[in-house]
């Protein structure tokens, strides 16, 4: 079985089918991206996956664990974090926090230590913290450090958010449109942190993305959904050749995607 | 020689710490004593108004944590911080001594508000303010038909608190009572607000699907929030029963509720130091307007009546020029103020 199994998954929105029938795999140290036009699916199926939405029928599962089967938040002791294609930060907390709260799920002591801040209470926030530091350094994110969240410039907040999926050194991570509205050099960086998380953090990566220059740059392979069914799934070179992926989506008026 | 510039951290636990700075734990230290000793010269009124700042920070910092930090608002406070009083009476009465009755009240009352805060899963906002409007109006109902417990209508009468023998008999005794059990509440939310607890609290006020994804359990969390927040409302209210002696349902009305979700949004939402200005701010007020009026009288006699009629709008008009000036709350203004004195004389 595949690191992450989908397999056939449906989903409903009162009767108006986003996903139809969608099972694509993600093997353990791949980057595999999720693409397609608007309105494709992409967004919905890694809610199913995160636990926003549940499917009518089908089954998830990660590292062999049936993730349908636990709610949501238990889905990021299972090994899972991710982004929103919209920001979606803790605006209030400041970026040292935001990404202490991403680690939320790996510190274990209770409400007692957290009341008195006794030594396991310290120690842990400690330990974390230096964790997080490492994260904020890899991303540059120091000059930002003890700012709110909610009144920095986009480009960094959507780092901040990469960053707070990060702190949580899950197994997967799944980045809905990390490189959306950023300029070209914004994107290039994105690109590199992505490849970076990928090698030296060891995370799996399930992305969608628009920017198809940078999806076949980095992909080890590529999903394309089209109207909520899986139109074609391979190798960035196997997709871009294949018939039906060119007549639907790459080719005709959208041909501008292959380049950028 | 050199000096440092600014405020350096050779650890994470450093900056971690409630008072970062030595300036700042010298100046609290120094506040700290001023505050012990000012009983000795001051008169009763004044002691017993200190009384009143002390048991109101605790209701208003335990709001706060709930409404200003986690997000659910609650206009059901004022009946939390009843069901403390009562349970402390009733407890006290079967002759629990004072030091079990205290964290007992808190506990009864953590559980009554965790019940209260049941909806929170489902409500946000107005609606849940409309549900603890509800809370509010049942317990109210609950304190003056129970007679068997809170003795209706007629109240319970309550003697002063014994610690090992020390009865705390005064106003002065009294007010280190209170003193003390306030820091310590003011101290479990700020250990709780440098912890994943409070960070989680923060999180799911911020945004909650982001809470969820992170692995924060939505509604164990807003769980835990009501139950820290009635368990510290509840501690409150029980040293307001030993203070005050004697409790009757009309202390812990609806008005009560409002005026701590006062406190807090003049204070300063999501702030601790906001909420013990804010308790402060609006404890002082009425009273410092009594002064006013009764000082008037002196030289306006006829305007002394009139006056004391118009305190309650007066008190209102306050309020709202507050919100209208200061909307950030006054922890805010006071962050500024401090800013601007580092900088001094280099300011623009
Ligand atoms: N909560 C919802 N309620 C109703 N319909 C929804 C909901 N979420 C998604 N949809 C529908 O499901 C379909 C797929 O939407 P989705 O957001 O997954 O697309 P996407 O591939 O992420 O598109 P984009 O590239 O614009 O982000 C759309 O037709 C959308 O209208
Ligand atoms: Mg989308």
């Amino acid at each position: 079985m595949a690191f992450l199994d989908v397999t056939d998954v449906t989903l409903t929105f009162r009767g108006l089918a986003a996903l139809t029938g969608v099972g694509f795999s993600v093997e353990k140290g791949d980057i595999v991206s999720l693409i397609g036009p608007n309105g494709a699916g992409k967004t919905s199926m890694l809610n199913c996956i995160s636990g926003r939405y549940v499917p009518d029928s089908g089954s998830i599962s990660l590292g062999g664990a049936d993730l349908l089967a636990v709610p949501s938040h238990a889905r990021t002791k299972l090994g899972l974090s991710r982004t929103f294609q919209n920001i979606a930060l803790f605006r209030g907390l400041s970026v040292l926090d935001n990404l202490m709260v991403g680690r939320h799920a790996r510190m274990d002591y209770g409400i007692l230590a957290s009341i008195l801040y006794l030594g396991r209470a310290r120690r842990a926030e400690d330990a974390h913290r230096r964790r997080v530091e490492d994260v904020i350094d890899f991303l540059g994110l120091s000059p930002y450090r003890h700012q709110a969240a909610g009144k920095l410039p986009y480009g960094v907040q959507k780092r901040v958010e990469l960053g707070r999926a990060l702190a949580a050194e899950s197994d997967l991570i799944l980045l809905d449109e990390p490189m959306a509205g950023m300029n070209l050099e914004e994107t290039e960086d994105m690109a590199r942190y992505i490849l970076d998380i990928n090698e030296e953090w060891g995370m799996s990566v399930l992305l969608v993305e628009h920017d198809m220059g940078v999806v076949m740059d980095i992909s080890d392979k590529v999903v394309v959904l089209d109207f909520g069914r899986v139109l074609a799934e391979g190798s960035p070179q196997e997709v871009m050749a294949d018939a039906d992926v060119v007549a639907a989506y790459l080719g005709g008026d959208d041909g501008v995607f292959l380049g950028r | 020689m050199h000096g440092q510039c600014g405020l350096f951290f050779r650890t994470y636990a450093g900056e971690a710490r409630i008072f970062p700075s030595r300036f700042l734990m010298v100046s609290m230290g120094l506040f700290g004593t001023a505050l012990c000793l000012a009983p000795l010269a001051m008169n009763n009124y004044l002691v017993s108004i200190l009384c009143l700042i002390n048991i109101a920070v605790i209701g208003a910092v335990s709001l706060n944590l709930l409404t200003g930090f986690c997000g659910q608002i609650s206009l059901g406070h004022g009946a939390f911080f009843g069901v403390g009083a009562y349970a402390a009476a009733y407890l006290a009465s079967l002759g629990l001594p004072f030091l079990a009755v205290l964290p007992a009240a808190g506990l009864v009352t953590a559980a009554v508000g965790m019940f209260f805060g049941l909806p929170s899963l489902r409500l946000k906002g107005i609606y849940l303010a409309i549900a603890t409007l509800a809370a509010q109006l049942i317990l109210e109902y609950v304190f003056l038909h129970w007679d068997a417990v809170t003795g209706g209508s007629s109240g319970m009468a309550v003697d002063p608190p014994q610690v090992f023998g020390f009865a705390f008999d005064s106003d002065v005794k009294m007010f280190y009572l209170t003193l003390a059990v306030a820091c310590v509440c003011v101290l479990i939310v700020c250990n709780v607000m440098r912890t994943r607890l409070g960070r989680a609290f923060v999180a799911i006020r911020d945004h909650h699907l982001s809470a969820e994804i992170v692995g924060v359990d939505l509604f164990a969390y807003k769980l835990r929030a009501f139950g820290i927040s009635s368990f510290l409302a509840g501690v409150g209210g029980a040293l307001w029963a030993f203070y005050t002696m004697y409790i009757t349902p009309e202390q812990f009305g609806i008005g009560l509720s409002v005026s701590y979700l006062a406190m807090i949004i003049i204070g300063g939402l999501g702030s601790v130091l906001g909420g013990v200005f804010g308790a402060v701010f609006i404890t002082i007020l009425p009273e410092f307007l009594n002064f006013l009026a009764h000082h008037a009288g002196a030289f306006f006699t006829d305007i002394s009546g009139a006056l004391l009629a118009m305190k309650e709008g007066v008190f209102g008009l306050v309020l709202v020029l507050f919100l209208i000036f200061e909307p950030e709350g006054l922890a805010n203004r006071w962050r500024l103020v401090k800013a601007y004195w580092k900088l001094y004389p280099f300011a623009h």
